[in-house]
């Protein structure tokens, strides 16, 4: 990897980059990076940046890089063409070199860290592809759907421009809709001193309002003590962490955190949702200071896993499909829970195919690390970008799969279009899917 | 301020309901809530299907709804719910509902004395707050951080005042929004408004604001401190002069200021909810002297003490010279007073509550599933299934219990001298 690694930019028009390239100067960009570079960082850029020996070995970690087989796509061609150049130059780098730096670190890294995996000496390259991202947000040159959603999470404490009554409303609503089927079942609102908060993001009650009503018929079964906020801070999800903006996630995680101890509860259990995850349990919870989250954080994919084994929720039939499992990033490299999901999905499920490589090797979903959020302009690049992908879900659909589980709401978005794009013909499921359809249910 | 003189305050224990029976009489109970001076009790029923209702010392109210929620008792005792019926959404008071419907409402605010009532509301998709059933007399496309002063006289919140495509990110960096007081608007718009206070006169509005997406500041009733920081939380006004504090960081540490000066000499990882004492002397903040550890600093001093998971529910003695806050260390939560950590760790622990003199502290506190108090360091051993917040006796010298015993679903109200606990 000493060689030159090129690769024109792809030029895809965003109004957030090319708008915000137009405001630019060489010295507006030269000073943010500065301060960056000396404010922000320190031994764990220099380390990364000296120690690496250019060996490539981080290539074959890639997903993209998988799907082009372009040096330029490669971890370390993406840092090459980034971070490396913006030290080397000092931040004497121009508009154009910025354009395209900020398309790299948004759309062509999913910050999966993979590639730490395989690196010889775990450099994390998606913490330097990160410090691009902040000198990116710093110098407003961020994609525009990505941007949009950022300035959601300020204006409203959510990713999805919820209003504070359209929360409160859909939650009763779907209460409403739950009790059709189980009489007694109750969404408990800012029930002070319930075992746990449950958080999500805030695509659910948007998009996804029935993923609510089926935790709710899953807490209700399993008869524990549960409750949703009804004020700001019940969006667990973080896009700020991934445009650059840290001080807003940290408002974010903040309100997120003290929700929970306004509630009382002993712990947040959080829906289907890796990128939040990565938010709340490692990232936003230490840029405010917390070694580890204030309020322990459960993950959806744990809860399940414990009511399951705890026999709180027993499964009257098991899912008919053959499923396959993709690991998502953040909860599974991030944390380890994939054999967790291994023992939901063997509870659940007639007959489960294995994808490979699996568990902390799994090929990334190429969404996640907010590059689904960068939107429409970027999609096709996303999934063109991801065929390894499509190829792994191609050969478990030869040996009999029909149905993808994966348990994070970005993953889901970028398999959807990768099944679609690919004709791969392939169902997609929640685990909270999978445990709704399968579980025992109370009678009315 | 609740007036607790007219309660009663005789010792003894009455029994005020026994909320099992309740499960009898409807198709569902929701959680009960006490009356502030433990003479009621009530919760959201179902009376029957699609109907709910508010039980309150085991009548029901006249009226049912569609739907009922946020049941809550004002500071003088008074029961609110928010309530829907035929779709239309209003404040009930007492079983009086107000003359006002909107198309949902929410955020239910008091004044300390409980005299006035303010809510949240919206109609035809506009915002505005309502005090006493009157709305403001202008509304606005988006309302949030709704706040109330202490007399409840003056309501404020962060309001949207230019509208903005959906995904039109550079309209909103110009600046969309603003703080209304009582529904008139400030005349500056910023990208962001927050955490909005008041003074202690009631007169004025101070807002953490965000002037564009990388500097914040705090504006006093729309005017913005001259400097800008990279981070601030929620100001707070002296009681002494009208300046006003905040916590705000800059070079990734966080520091209190004054009127945008740095007022305390100190930096910090974390520095956040600051309070002044009640007579303006003195000013406690949540700290992080150092990452992963939390504490109290007075008048920018950290105690000794910290704690490795979270620092919160501070508060100061009425007299100003204490300063009280709940702490957890490795999953265990216990009780501080002016550094010193109470004995005793629990899987939860409430706000600490002082008496009027600030000579003794009581606080909630629940370990294996069962409530009790802990009383100036020393935990009651009666437990119960469930218990509220105590309050002091005017004198300091009772305090009252209110709570369902262990394995009853009686609720009782008592009055215990502080003498007779132990």
């Amino acid at each position: 990897m000493t060689e030159s690694v090129s690769k024109e930019s792809s030029l895809i028009a965003d109004e957030g980059l090319d708008k915000g390239l137009a405001r630019l100067t060489s010295e507006k960009i030269e000073k943010t990076i500065k301060t960056i570079l000396t404010n922000e960082t320190g031994a764990r850029l220099k380390t990364y940046v000296s120690t690496c020996v250019h060996c490539g070995l981080c290539s074959d970690a890639c997903h993209v890089y998988l799907s082009n087989r372009d040096p330029a796509c490669s971890p370390v061609g993406k840092i090459k063409q980034t971070i490396w150049e913006i030290v080397k130059k000092k931040g004497k780098v121009d508009a154009q070199f910025i354009r395209r730096a900020s398309e790299i670190a948004y759309t062509e890294c999913n910050l999966c860290r993979r590639c730490a995996m395989y690196c010889p000496f775990g450099i994390d390259i998606s913490y330097m592809i990160l410090i691009v991202r902040r000198i990116c947000h710093k110098l407003g040159v961020t994609p525009h759907y990505l941007q949009d959603t950022a300035q959601s999470h300020s204006a409203t404490l959510n990713q999805m421009w919820v209003k504070d009554d359209e929360w409160v409303d859909t939650l009763q609503w779907q209460e409403e809709e739950a009790q059709d089927e189980i009489g007694d079942l109750r969404i408990p609102i800012d029930q002070e001193g319930a075992d746990f908060f449950y958080s999500v993001i805030a695509p659910e009650p948007k998009f996804r309002a029935q993923l609510i009503y089926q935790a709710a018929v899953i807490f209700h079964s399993a008869g524990v003590s549960w409750t949703m906020p009804a004020t700001p801070g019940w969006d667990n999800s973080d896009m700020c962490m991934f445009s650059g903006d840290n001080e807003m996630m940290g408002r974010l995680k903040k309100a997120h955190f003290e929700t929970a101890m306004r509630l009382k509860v002993k712990k947040i259990v959080m829906g289907e949702c890796g990128h939040a995850f990565r938010s709340v349990y490692d990232v936003g919870n230490r840029w405010l200071g917390f070694r580890e989250p204030p309020i322990p954080i459960i993950h959806s994919i744990q809860f399940f896993y414990e009511l399951l084994k705890e026999g709180r929720i027993k499964i009257a039939k098991k899912y008919a499909k053959t499923v396959t499992l993709h690991d998502p990033c953040n909860t599974v490299r991030g944390a380890g829970l994939h054999e967790m999901i291994r023992m939901i999905a063997h509870e659940t499920c007639e007959k489960v195919i294995e994808m490979h490589p699996n568990r902390e090797h799994n090929y990334c979903c190429n969404a996640g690390g907010g590059v689904i959020n960068c939107g429409p302009p970027f999609k096709n690049k996303r999934v063109e970008n991801n065929s390894i992908k499509a190829d792994q879900l191609r050969n478990v659909k030869e040996q009999g799969a029909e149905t993808v589980i994966a348990p994070c709401h970005n993953c889901h978005g970028g398999l959807e279009d990768i099944i679609h794009t690919y004709k791969l013909d392939m169902d997609l499921k929640f685990l909270g899917d999978i445990i709704y359809e399968c579980m025992e249910k109370p009678e009315e | 301020m609740i007036n607790k003189q007219n309660w009663d305050w005789e010792n003894g224990e009455k029994e005020i309901a026994d909320i099992g029976t309740w499960k009898d009489k409807f198709l569902g109970v929701e959680e009960p809530y006490p009356s502030p001076d433990g003479e009621k009790i009530a919760a959201i029923v179902k009376p029957d299907e699609m109907e709910f209702s508010v039980c309150e010392n085991g009548t029901v109210w006249e009226e049912v709804y569609d739907k009922v929620w946020y049941l809550r008792f004002g500071p003088d005792n008074r029961l609110t719910a928010l309530v829907s019926d035929t779709a239309e959404w209003t404040l009930a008071v007492d079983q009086a509902a107000w003359a006002h419907r909107f198309d949902y409402v929410w955020d239910t605010h008091f004044s300390e004395d409980g005299r006035r009532i303010v809510i949240a509301a919206q109609k035809d998709g506009r915002y505005m707050g309502v005090t006493d059933d009157t709305p403001w007399e202008t509304d606005f496309e988006t309302m949030n951080n709704f706040s109330v002063s202490r007399d409840g006289e003056q309501t404020a919140a962060a309001v949207q005042i230019v509208s903005f495509q959906s995904g039109d990110i550079f309209k909103f960096q110009e600046g969309t929004y603003s703080v209304a007081v009582n529904g008139r608007a400030w005349p500056n718009n910023f990208v962001n408004v927050w955490e909005i206070a008041f003074s202690p006169d009631n007169q004025h509005v101070a807002a953490a604001i965000r002037v564009n997406l990388y500097d914040y500041t705090i504006a006093v009733d729309g005017v913005p401190w001259r400097q800008t920081f990279n981070g601030v939380w929620e100001p707070q006004f002296s009681s002494r002069d009208s300046s006003v504090t905040a916590p705000v960081r800059t070079g990734g540490k966080w520091m209190l200021a004054k009127n945008g000066e740095v007022l305390w000499d100190r930096q910090f990882v974390q520095l956040w909810h600051h309070q002044y004492s009640p007579d303006g002397a003195t000013i406690a903040a949540i700290v992080a002297p150092e990452f992963g550890r939390w504490t109290v600093a007075v008048n920018g001093k950290p105690w000794s003490i910290t704690f490795g998971d979270l620092v919160t529910d501070m508060v100061f003695s009425p007299d100003g010279a204490k300063v009280a806050c709940v702490g957890k260390e490795k999953g265990q939560w216990s009780i501080a007073i002016d550094g010193v950590r109470w004995p005793g760790a629990f899987d939860m622990a409430w706000k600490p509550v002082f008496s009027h003199d600030g000579n003794n502290v009581a606080a909630k506190v629940e370990k294996n599933g069962q409530y009790s108090l802990v009383i100036n360091g020393k935990l009651l051993q009666k437990q119960f299934d469930m218990i509220w917040n105590p309050i002091f006796s005017p004198d300091g010298d009772k305090l009252l219990i209110r709570g369902i015993k262990s394995g009853e679903t009686k609720y009782y109200r008592q009055v215990v001298p502080l003498a007779e606990l132990f």
